[in-house]
């Protein structure tokens, strides 16, 4: 269970319409990833969902139930916020059942479920530390122990991972990956690393300035960007956007092509330019070719490249991985 | 070189501590010294020259300031008085003070502004209604009645300190709770209220000391029954004969408790009586 | 950034502050202004009649009324001046690293606690008094005739109680706000090749300024309705020479009886307080984060 509608919802503070008009479908089960720069309005849609936010227009269906005026307690939802949102003054214990306790479950009852879910998050040995003594990673388990023990009809989950360091942060999207394995539950899940989207999500729906660009699964959006916006935000590095001659040749306003599509050469090719800042990542390198005509293009190749700064090389986009936009920005077919 | 250093700084702080603790005890003094001369004999009191420590110890001007002017009642009054009316205020600023701080709006703003305005008032403004209102409906001289101004006089104070130490409370920890579906009620209990709980003792605290200490409507709406030490005190201010160690024994039974609190919320104090803009 | 819900139980959470609030500020003040324009005196009730403007002209033009308002003012003036400077080279001193700091601040913090009743009996008996007071006692040690501080200079005396209680609040404000002075600050501007002095007038009094502000706000607040340091040392006099505008108001209403001329001052003494609110609020506006 855990099926939830949008239907032509918006949100307006005051006279800036955040949110103008969102339909959107969100199967049972599925993970969904919002992903977009920061003030897209992703957190915006995330809260109204929740119901800490009201809407200033439209219908927010939960299992086919209107929720659109039901207060945060009553949606059957569980949140992991950002900041983690632990109570400071309860044990971790506590914390776990606080939400049983709202729900008015038996003691005994509550104690077996806190248990249980410390087991399964590797927390029994701290339930009776406070969120203080913890590590950003326990905290960010308590929290989601906390949204698991209610058995939500789904889970929502507001930038997660942000406040944890890069190593700890590839752990926990994993533990999270792992837990929506087991539990089978819809997951709402807000970001604005498309990383986090790419590697997560079953379905991502891609926010920019409270519209949607696409909606789609991970390999979709980099196969076949709708548009402009989502070709650039999608895939890192960021697809080569060429407009001018070279993209009217092949009869676009706009070319997008992404450094992994491109052959290079010392010796020929469609393009020739010159090498400038190189980033190696020992698998991958990254080159910065200055190109005539085209100008800067990035381009992926070995970890054993020995180019360096300054020579001469050839590039030559590879047929048919060439995105096309028209004066819209909209993907051409 | 470093020890030179080393040296002078030493020589320095010596300085600054010899020059820090005059200037403390000189200002401390008068509390000092009415606490000295409280043990005093009358004829000690105003001695020329008068002695610091070597005198006859008594405790005789406690005994009869207790028994001759009942100054328990007029302590017990002020008990009642200040802690009465900070408990009332709290209770009545604390719905408030959560609705400025977490449902902010477009007024809020001006309605903390309107609140500390009240206070600029001038309570000599609205004496002579005050004190008719009080003879009228018999609150002159009681306990209730003087609950009641104080209440009111520092409810603004109450509403901002707690304004402040509020908002220090992050809203997604409230939201949490909303999600986890506590209601208003139990979102106040559980959640906001024990992690308020440093904020709000140290709000009761700081106005307790200020309604101890309050001197208008204490000293022009309870004369004699109901008066609180303020008003206890100030009947000393024409008194025949020798009083110098009877009145610095009332004194300082006035004066200690509030005193010894005051020496423990002195971190509090600053953020509260300056609405949070000092920390 | 709430739902209806909240904003619902908002409103409802903060009526009861507003609702007493609001009473409290507008039944006695609407009382007041009635009160004004009748002629009323206590010793003789159910004579009240309407007087007009009567009272006004009778307060206004009374040459008490000025020496009130000037004595108002000097008191306010003279205790910030004191306090202002005495709190920022306090502050400055214990600053300073020094042995037992913690123990300077309780015995600098203490006058604050004290009561105004029981400060102004000590000052005025235990150390103003011309035959028994200790500076009396001072001034024949040192062969010199004792000075009836009460009664020769009596504003001046009652400034000085007032501004030993409140030493210790602009002390502690100042001192608070120095101590959150960031040391890297003070460091980079010492890198840069800034002197003691230098570093003083570029970084730490534009650092105090707003705790400055804060402190002339509050301390006026209070300042402007001292009374019982009045009451109980000089009861105004001798003649008005320490009567203030608050003072004033209540000899007329509450020893005269007289209701319709006390309201008057009250009146007055409201629509002044208001020109100084308005220009405090306006500055207190910039310097709390509402």
């Amino acid at each position: 269970m855990g099926r939830i509608t949008l239907r032509n919802v918006s949100k307006r503070f005051g006279e800036v319409a955040v949110i103008p008009s969102i339909n959107l479908e969100i199967g049972d089960g599925e993970f969904v990833v919002f992903v977009g720069p920061s003030g897209c309005g992703k957190s915006t849609l995330l809260r109204l969902i929740a119901g800490l936010e009201d809407v200033s227009g439209g219908v927010i269906e939960i299992d086919g139930v209107n929720a659109t005026g039901l207060p945060p307690a009553k949606r059957g939802l569980a949140m992991v916020f950002q900041s983690y949102a632990l109570y400071p003054h309860m044990s971790v214990r506590r914390n776990i059942a606080f939400p049983l306790k709202m729900a008015g479950m038996d003691p005994a009852e509550i104690a077996r479920k806190v248990e249980a879910a410390a087991a399964v998050l590797n927390l029994t040995g701290y339930l009776d530390r406070r969120p203080g003594q913890l590590s950003g990673g326990q905290r960010q388990r308590v929290a989601i122990g906390r949204a698991i023990v209610r058995e939500p009809k789904a889970f929502l989950f507001d930038e997660p991972l942000s406040n944890l360091d890069a190593a700890l942060r590839v752990n926990m999207r994993l533990e999270i990956s792992e837990l929506h394995q087991a539990l089978k539950t819809t997951m709402i899940y807000v970001t604005h690393d498309q990383v986090e989207a790419m590697t997560m999500a079953d379905k991502i729906v891609v926010v920019n300035q409270g519209r949607i660009e696409q909606v789609g699964s991970p390999l979709d959006l980099y196969r076949a960007p709708a548009n402009l916006f989502v070709a650039g935000f999608i895939g890192s590095p960021k697809m080569n956007l060429i407009g001018g001659p070279e993209a009217a040749r092949h009869g676009a306003v706009t070319m997008g092509l992404r450094p992994e599509h491109i052959d290079l050469s010392t010796s020929a090719g469609t393009w020739r330019g010159t090498v400038g800042i190189s980033e190696h990542l020992g698998s991958d390198t990254f080159l910065r070719v200055q190109v005539e005509g085209p100008g800067m293009i990035t381009v992926r190749t070995g970890g054993d490249s020995g180019l360096r700064h300054g020579d001469a090389v050839f590039l030559t986009p590879q047929t048919g991985r060439m995105h096309r936009f028209d004066a819209d920005g909209k993907a051409m077919a | 070189m470093p020890d030179m250093a080393r040296k002078t700084t030493t020589a320095r702080k010596a300085t600054v501590t010899a020059l820090a603790w005059t200037v403390g005890f000189l200002i401390f003094f008068p509390v000092l010294w009415t606490f000295l001369t409280s043990f005093k004999t009358e004829g000690e009191a105003i001695a020329a020259p008068p002695s610091f420590l070597f005198f006859d110890w008594t405790v005789e001007n406690y005994l009869t300031v207790n028994e001759r002017s009942d100054y328990p009642r007029h302590f017990w009054n002020s008990v009642v008085i200040a802690v009465g009316s900070t408990l009332l205020g709290v209770l009545i600023a604390i719905p408030a003070a959560w609705s400025l701080a977490f449902v902010p709006g477009r007024r809020t703003r001006d309605v903390l502004m309107w609140m500390l305005s009240t206070k600029m008032m001038p309570a000599v403004g609205v004496l002579v209604p005050m004190y008719l209102i009080f003879r009228d409906t018999g609150l002159l001289d009681t306990k209730s009645g003087l609950v009641g101004v104080l209440t009111l006089v520092n409810l603004p104070i109450i509403v901002w300190m707690l304004y402040t130490y509020f908002k220090e409370i992050p809203a997604e920890i409230l939201e949490a709770a909303r999600m986890d579906g506590a209601g208003l009620r139990s979102e106040i209990i559980y959640v906001l209220a024990p992690m308020a709980v440093p904020g709000i003792a140290s709000t009761i605290l700081l106005n307790i000391i200020l309604a101890w200490n309050e001197a208008f409507w204490t000293l022009n709406l309870a004369a004699a029954k109901a008066a609180p030490l303020t008003a206890f005190i100030a009947s000393y201010s024409s008194p025949e004969g020798l009083f110098y160690a009877k009145l610095s024994a009332a004194s300082t039974m006035a004066i200690a408790p509030i005193l010894i609190l005051g020496w423990f919320s002195q971190k509090q104090l600053v953020r509260g009586l300056t609405f949070g803009a000092v920390k | 950034m709430a739902t209806q819900h909240s904003r619902t139980a908002a409103r409802l959470m903060i009526s009861p502050a507003v609702i007493l609030l609001f009473l409290w500020m507008i039944v006695p003040l609407a009382m007041t202004l009635y009160f004004s324009f009748l002629r009323y005196n206590l010793l003789m009730p159910g004579m009240e009649e309407w007087a007009g403007f009567s009272n006004y002209r009778y307060f206004l033009t009374d040459p008490a009324f000025f020496t009130a308002l000037r004595n108002t003012l000097v008191l306010v003036l003279g205790v910030l001046m004191i306090t202002v400077t005495g709190g920022i080279l306090l502050a400055l001193l214990l600053d300073q690293p020094m042995w037992g700091q913690g123990i300077v601040r309780i015995l600098v913090i203490a006058p604050f606690f004290v009561m105004p009743t029981v400060s102004a009996l000590v000052w005025t008996n235990m150390f103003m008094n011309p035959v028994n007071g200790l500076f009396a006692h001072a001034a024949k040690a040192m062969g010199l005739q004792p000075y009836d501080f009460l009664a020769q200079s009596p504003l001046l005396s009652i400034t000085l109680i007032v501004a030993w209680q409140w030493l210790p609040f602009a002390t502690l404000i100042l001192l608070t706000a120095l101590q959150s002075l960031d040391s890297e600050q003070m460091e980079a501007a010492a890198m840069d090749g800034a002197g003691p002095l230098s570093r003083f007038v570029y970084i730490t009094v534009p650092h105090l300024t707003r705790s400055i502000t804060v402190v002339i706000l509050i301390q006026t607040i209070f300042l402007l309705s001292v009374f019982a340091e009045i009451l109980v040392t000089t009861n105004g006099g001798p003649g008005t020479a320490s009567t203030t505008l608050t003072y004033l108001v209540y000899v007329q209403s509450m020893l005269q009886f007289d209701v319709g001329g006390g309201a008057a001052g009250g009146i007055v003494a409201v629509i002044l307080a208001n020109v100084v609110a308005i220009f405090l609020m306006r500055m207190i506006g910039r310097n709390l984060d509402a």
